[in-house]
């Protein structure tokens, strides 16, 4: 197996359709030209001598080159986080050298000249050729080979690098994608930075389908609406801050003014319920499907379809509404269980930690090794209950409050709280108490006025009392980082002062 | 007969057809295309299409036998009809899912 060998079926299917389109150069690649490229590239890296192709750099038509280049020349991709410290870069690269880095023409003359680097610009990339052409090479089909190298956000610590073998990414794109189910007037909006896996799945899943991708290289909600018109865009995906951007450039109109959009998934985070009810009305014309997976699961595993959330919206069922709280249900060939703090399985309704298993999940650090159990499921850390067959998320497991033996789920505290008119987003995390060990603590960010001791009484009237948060602080905005993670330590350091 | 591996990629010798395997069991198989076997290289020494054997295939469609067990994937197509001892392959259904990224 290798990703490789998806390139190549489309560049037969559909060799003249457009690949990709990066509207900042005007500029496009057909699966032809991909193909081509992919060739004469990897050709460059087994001949640099290297082990690693690093990109640093924001998106553009050299990154869907060099992923492939690299499964070509059998050699893992590693893009790394452009809005690290270089302090921060340079540490990730003492740990993925030697390597072949290609970067912007501005951070080039920083890396020239390292021992153990290989740099080129990212218009020398796109020109660069072998001295020795070799046209007899191809790509292995080993399935353990190393594709990508991906940096986990590294929110609670040092990054870890995430291990996808070609097996992991190919069972993503065979289980999840029809192999060109995509017309040739289709077309996606990638706003997601290149080292997300979202970036790496939409690339793949794009030219399995046979869908055109529109690049853009840095989010803005005013272009991100304007790409979708000049560009004739069906589909896009979004993290929960795009969306809430989008929404709010939005603001005083009726719709979006977008019928050609057919639809737009979003996930890699929590989504405000406001967010997606206004969204809703915005884009009546749109399905919206609702993705969970990690980076270490290769990208979606589970999802919640258009057909999920009309139904939600409509029914007078509880349970059919809450579904809209939930990341939907797996994708076949997934199996999940959720289990408590001692591994045990738990039924359906109780709440404990997500547990996946199936073909696309690697759960595998680079230095650690594999962290699957040996029946060969991955423990995401993150916490939740399933009911009647849908996924509910309630947090990182680190983030659980333990109030004197009690343990407290942030998320169903944060879900009462943005119920209420005036809350206009909320994060719970626990501080510490010499009488309970942890105590909750709120930090909300108003559309309105609302007291303290309001919104404590809002909180009583429908929880438990331990849930009440004891500190209830207004904010204007809460720390999220770029790809719209809340950043819970943050809170807590800022908090604690 | 050969044991088949998942990523294996394999040639007909009587039509254009490619193969990746998806998943197989650990056992002996009688892979053909058109009547005659799979090989790594497409081995040409063969008598030609078998004529019960030439509904075709289709690229990138997956094909599995009758208990499930094997699974491959069709990287290039071709006249042939896929078959294990003699039995053809069917067409996987595969489930419409939502576009996710």
């Amino acid at each position: 197996m290798n990703i490789m060998m998806l390139l190549e079926m489309a560049a037969s299917a559909f060799p003249a359709r457009k690949a990709f389109y990066d509207p900042t150069v005007d500029q496009d690649i057909s699966y032809e030209e991909l193909l081509r490229e992919a060739r004469t590239k990897s050709q460059v890296l087994r001949e640099s001598g290297t082990n690693r192709c690093v990109l640093l750099d924001t998106t553009n038509l050299g990154i869907p080159i060099a992923l492939f280049s690299s499964a070509w020349a059998g050699i893992p991709y590693v893009p790394i986080n452009y809005r690290l410290t270089l302090d921060e870069i340079d540490a990730l690269l003492e740990r993925v050298q030697p390597a072949f880095l290609i970067t912007d023409s501005d951070r080039e003359p920083r890396y020239q000249g390292r021992k153990a680097l290989r740099v080129v610009s990212r218009d020398e990339f796109r020109e660069a050729t072998p001295i020795n052409s070799n046209d007899d090479f191809h790509w292995s089909m080993e399935p353990d080979e190393v594709a990508v190298l991906l940096f986990t956000s590294g929110t609670t610590g040092i990054p870890k690098a995430a291990v996808m073998r070609q097996r992991h990414l190919c069972s993503y794109i065979l289980g999840s994608v029809e192999f060109m189910s995509a017309s040739e007037d289709e077309a996606t909006l990638v706003s997601v930075p290149p080292y997300h896996i979202a970036g790496i799945g939409a690339i793949l899943s794009s030219v399995y389908s046979g869908r055109r991708v529109v690049q853009m290289s840095q989010f803005d909600a005013e272009e991100w609406l304007q790409l979708a018109k000049d560009h004739n865009v069906t589909t896009a995906f979004v993290v929960p801050t795009m969306l809430a951007r989008i929404v709010k450039a939005l603001e005083g109109e009726t719709t979006a003014g977008l019928p050609n959009l057919q639809s737009i998934a979003y996930g890699g985070g929590k989504m405000p319920r406001s967010v997606v009810e206004r969204a809703l009305q915005l884009f009546p014309d749109t399905e919206f499907t609702n993705a969970y997976g990690l980076t270490e699961t290769s990208s979606t595993i589970t999802v919640l379809g258009p057909e999920e959330h009309r139904q939600a919206l409509s029914s007078n069922d509880i349970d059919v509404r809450r579904r809209l709280a939930s990341v939907g249900t797996p994708l076949p060939g997934i199996e999940l269980d959720i289990r408590d703090s001692d591994g045990n399985s738990l039924s359906d309704g109780s709440h404990g930690e997500v547990y996946v298993r199936g073909d696309q999940v690697s759960g595998e650090y680079e230095g650690r090794g594999s962290t699957l159990d040996t029946d060969g499921w991955f423990c995401t850390r993150d916490a939740g209950y399933i009911k009647g067959g849908y996924l509910f998320l309630e947090g990182r497991s680190d983030d659980v409050i333990v109030r004197g033996g009690e343990n407290l789920s942030p998320g169903e505290i944060e879900d009462v709280l943005l119920d209420h008119a005036c809350v206009e987003d909320a994060a719970v995390v626990g501080i510490p108490s010499n009488e309970w060990g942890e105590s909750v603590a709120a930090v909300v960010c108003l559309d309105g006025v609302v007291s303290v001791s309001d919104l404590q009484d809002w909180v009583r009237n429908r929880m438990r009392s331990s849930r009440v948060p004891e500190v209830i602080e207004f904010w204007e905005d809460l720390p999220y980082n770029e790809t719209g993670k809340l950043l819970r330590r943050v809170i807590r350091e800022r908090l604690s002062d | 007969m050969a044991v088949l591996s998942t990523g294996q990629r394999l040639k007909s010798g009587v039509c254009t057809t490619e193969i990746m395997v998806i998943t197989a069991p650990q056992e002996d198989l009688d892979l053909t295309c058109g009547g005659a076997p799979m090989t790594a290289n497409g081995d040409d020494s063969n008598p030609g299409l078998n004529p019960e054997f030439a509904d075709g295939t289709t690229i990138g469609k997956r094909y599995v036998n009758a208990d499930g067990k094997l699974e491959i994937l069709c990287v290039k197509p071709g006249d042939g009809s896929l078959a294990i001892g003699g039995d053809k392959l069917k067409l996987k259904d595969s489930k419409k899912l939502p576009k996710t990224d």
